[in-house]
């Protein structure tokens, strides 16, 4: 009977019912689409720390900042030989250390044995600008139309040779580099990125001219495996094809450590240290050990990265845990009232009804769990309903996946030129990644939808319980509506 | 047996108490029926509400075979209006969603009658009134005669010791309301019910063997004599 009344009641107050179903439904479609955007808010900023960091990187260790002496800060030179001959192609690389302080090779070592540290693996960034163009002599001439060579500028003057054309045209690219400890590629650099052509170093290879490149720049450069290109003129042999496992990378070019040392001009030393932890739990303790051990470092954990993290990722994080969760609590506690004020009117109709079953012998629990079992049908349905929206929002913001700018540091820094493979704190300093937005409807948070519906059911069903549960069966001979 | 002793209801709206009833005493031997009559307000359905069990009186006690009806506990008088009332609404008070047979079937729900048992006594006294091919028709898809049969069956279904009506005939007309009235003077004989029949029709009244007349919340009582005779057409 139960089931039967309940349903025949639900169809015959179908306009009502609905009312109380959509209430809920935007509700809960609200806080599923605010929870998936903010889960994945919390992954794009996961992708970010990782593809700086690694998988499995607990924290990095950097050399702590210190003030720039004076006259020690000096922009790239290059250096450019004037030869006779008419056009002369000429190409120059100036590598330097990302942030321009780096530690020594000894450190990593020192960081490994302090106590809660499970591995630690050093890395050197570098920035390598490469300058690659020509020159063009101009022409000189005389008075009496007889042509000289000469250099460039010009003159002019009656009977004086003259110089006409000349000039100069020079490509300027600017790409990051890392020297990686190839004995240990599963923490550093290489921990984010999978090799989807060629291969990896072996762990022989700790000076071998190869080389791994980001999918990205081997796409702009043409590079595949097989490809040989020079740094400083050394020649590298691309023996692999890299891919970020998330996001993009910020490491252009991936050489042994040694290589990397020897271009940068910094032997025996790393920039980056990348640590993990033999417990994430514990995590602060071991960084506070090791700034207390190893002086002159600055640790960087993950959280102390994303708390740089600044941009629209940023701003619309901020927006989804604020705005989005007040909003989505405002629609929630509305359709939680007008659920329940449409519940107890409902009620208010049907005191004649009520009362009748009362004075039959109807129980005042039983009327009750008739009322609460109807607001439940309609909490669940609304549920229902709100799952299917939600998860609609949700598909929606995942098939357009807006596109995100994280910038990372913010620290200032002495930096180094351009962009590149990004350190945590100022070596990050002017790093911004671009990631696409996906809305992730996890099991817990369609729990907690159903948990929402069963709640809006139950607060209006209580509210209507409540009152059929106060009506006396005497109200079913006095009311005559 | 019923026994009303000094039953009086008193009802309060804001500042102002309107006595209802003022010590009704009352005996209804078991198998009796007895007809209360009197003007609009002068408090008939006040008197049927506390025999009953549907509102208890502000002062004096309503037994029924010895239980005091204005005393015992909700749960226990629910419990007993259950098994022991049937009741007849003016208004026929059927749930509109519900099929003739489900409507009759909401009387057995509280005794914990199984489903299909249910289904059958239902069906079986709905043919008793008449409708047995209207099983599955809901209220709406009935006439007032019919949906007042319905309310009857639902009444009669749980074998109550005790029938209540309360103006059965009130949004009748005329001659559904003889065919109403035969039928439940038939079944009052039939069960040998204790019958109490509320109603302001004079014509219905003369008929019944003890009339209670109540004005002003105060009873008078006649005797008219056994009702004896066969069912007839009630009419002016």
């Amino acid at each position: 009977m139960f089931g039967i009344y309940l349903r025949r009641e639900l169809s015959r107050r179908k306009k009502a019912a609905l009312v109380v179903a959509m209430g809920l439904a935007l509700g809960i479609a609200l806080v599923i689409t605010v929870d998936s955007v903010s889960a994945g808010m919390t992954q794009a900023q996961g992708k970010v720390l990782k593809s700086l960091y690694g998988l499995g990187t607990d924290m990095t260790v950097t050399k702590a900042r210190s003030a720039p002496k004076a006259g020690g800060s000096q922009g790239p030179n290059f250096r450019f030989d004037a030869r006779s001959s008419g056009e002369a192609s000429q190409s120059s690389d100036r590598v330097m250390t990302q942030g321009g302080q780096a530690l020594k090779s000894s450190l990593v070592g020192k960081v490994a044995a302090q106590k809660g540290v499970a591995a630690a693996v050093g890395a050197l960034s570098l920035n390598v600008t490469k300058v690659d163009g020509s020159f063009t002599q101009g022409k000189a001439t005389s008075s009496a139309g007889t042509q000289q060579r000469g250099g460039p500028g010009g003159g002019d003057g009656g009977g004086r040779p003259q110089v006409q054309g000349g000039g100069a045209n020079f490509d300027v690219d600017s790409y990051s580099v890392a020297g990686v400890d190839v004995t240990h590629q599963t923490l550093g650099p290489l921990a984010t990125v999978k090799i989807t052509s060629g291969r990896t170093f072996t762990a022989a290879q700790t000076n071998a001219k190869a080389a791994v490149v980001s999918a990205s720049y081997a796409k702009q450069k043409k590079y595949k495996a097989g490809s040989t290109f020079e740094i400083s003129g050394t020649t590298y042999t691309v023996i692999g094809i890299a891919t970020p496992d998330s996001g993009e990378s910020t490491t252009d070019v991936y050489l042994p450590l040694k290589q990397a040392q020897s271009l940068g001009d910094a032997k025996d030393k790393v920039t980056t240290i990348y640590v993990k932890a033999t417990d994430s739990q514990q995590i602060s303790a071991v960084k506070k050990t090791i700034q207390g051990n190893v002086s002159g470092t600055t640790v960087t954990t993950s959280a102390d990265l994303a708390s740089t993290v600044s941009g629209s990722l940023s701003t619309a994080s901020d927006l989804a845990s604020s705005v989005g969760k007040w909003l989505s609590i405002a629609v929630l506690a509305a359709a939680f009232l007008v659920a329940a004020l449409l519940t107890s009117s409902a009620v208010s109709r049907r005191v004649r009804e009520f009362g009748t079953l009362k004075a039959l012998g109807w129980p005042s629990r039983r009327v009750t769990r008739q009322v609460v079992g109807e607001s439940m049908v309609n909490g669940l349905i609304g549920g229902g309903l709100g799952i299917a929206l939600g998860l609609a929002a949700a598909y929606a913001v995942t098939a357009v996946s807006p596109t995100l700018t994280a910038q990372l540091g913010g620290t200032g820094g002495t930096g180094g030129p351009g962009g590149g493979p990004g350190g945590p704190g100022r070596q990050t300093a002017g790093n911004t990644l671009e990631i696409a937005l996906s809305a992730p409807v996890s099991a817990t948070t369609i729990a907690l939808a159903v948990g929402l519906a069963v709640a809006g059911g139950l607060v209006a069903g209580a509210m209507g319980g409540w009152r059929a549960s106060r009506m006396r069966p005497a109200d079913a001979l006095r009311s005559v509506s | 047996m019923y026994r009303l002793t000094g039953v009086t209801k008193r009802y309060t709206r804001g500042k102002e108490t309107v006595e209802a009833l003022r010590g009704v005493d009352l005996t209804i031997a078991d198998g009796d029926q007895l007809v209360i009559q009197g003007p609009t307000g002068g408090g008939k359905s006040t008197l049927l509400q506390m025999i009953g069990g549907l509102d208890r009186p502000s002062a004096g006690s309503v037994e029924l075979d010895g239980v005091d009806l204005a005393t015992i506990g909700e749960a226990r008088l629910t419990r007993l209006r259950a098994e022991k009332i049937g009741i007849i609404f003016q208004a026929f008070n059927l749930i509109p969603t519900l099929t003739a047979q489900e409507n009759v079937e909401t009387a057995l729900v509280p005794l914990g009658v199984a489903p299909a048992e249910r289904r059958a006594r239902a069906a079986e006294a709905l043919r008793s009134v008449g409708l047995e091919e209207r099983l599955s028709h809901v209220p709406s898809e009935m006439s007032g005669g019919q949906q007042q049969r319905v309310a009857i069956a639902r009444a009669l279904v749980k074998n109550p010791r005790v029938l209540l009506a309360d103006e059965p005939t009130g949004n009748l007309d005329e001659g559904t309301r003889d065919d109403i009235m035969a039928l439940l003077e038939g079944l009052w004989r039939e069960h040998g019910l204790t019958f109490v029949l509320v109603t302001h029709d004079s014509s219905i009244a003369r008929r019944a063997p003890r009339v209670a007349t109540i004005r002003g919340g105060r009873i008078t009582l006649t005797e008219q004599g056994a009702a004896g005779q066969e069912p007839q057409r009630i009419g002016a």
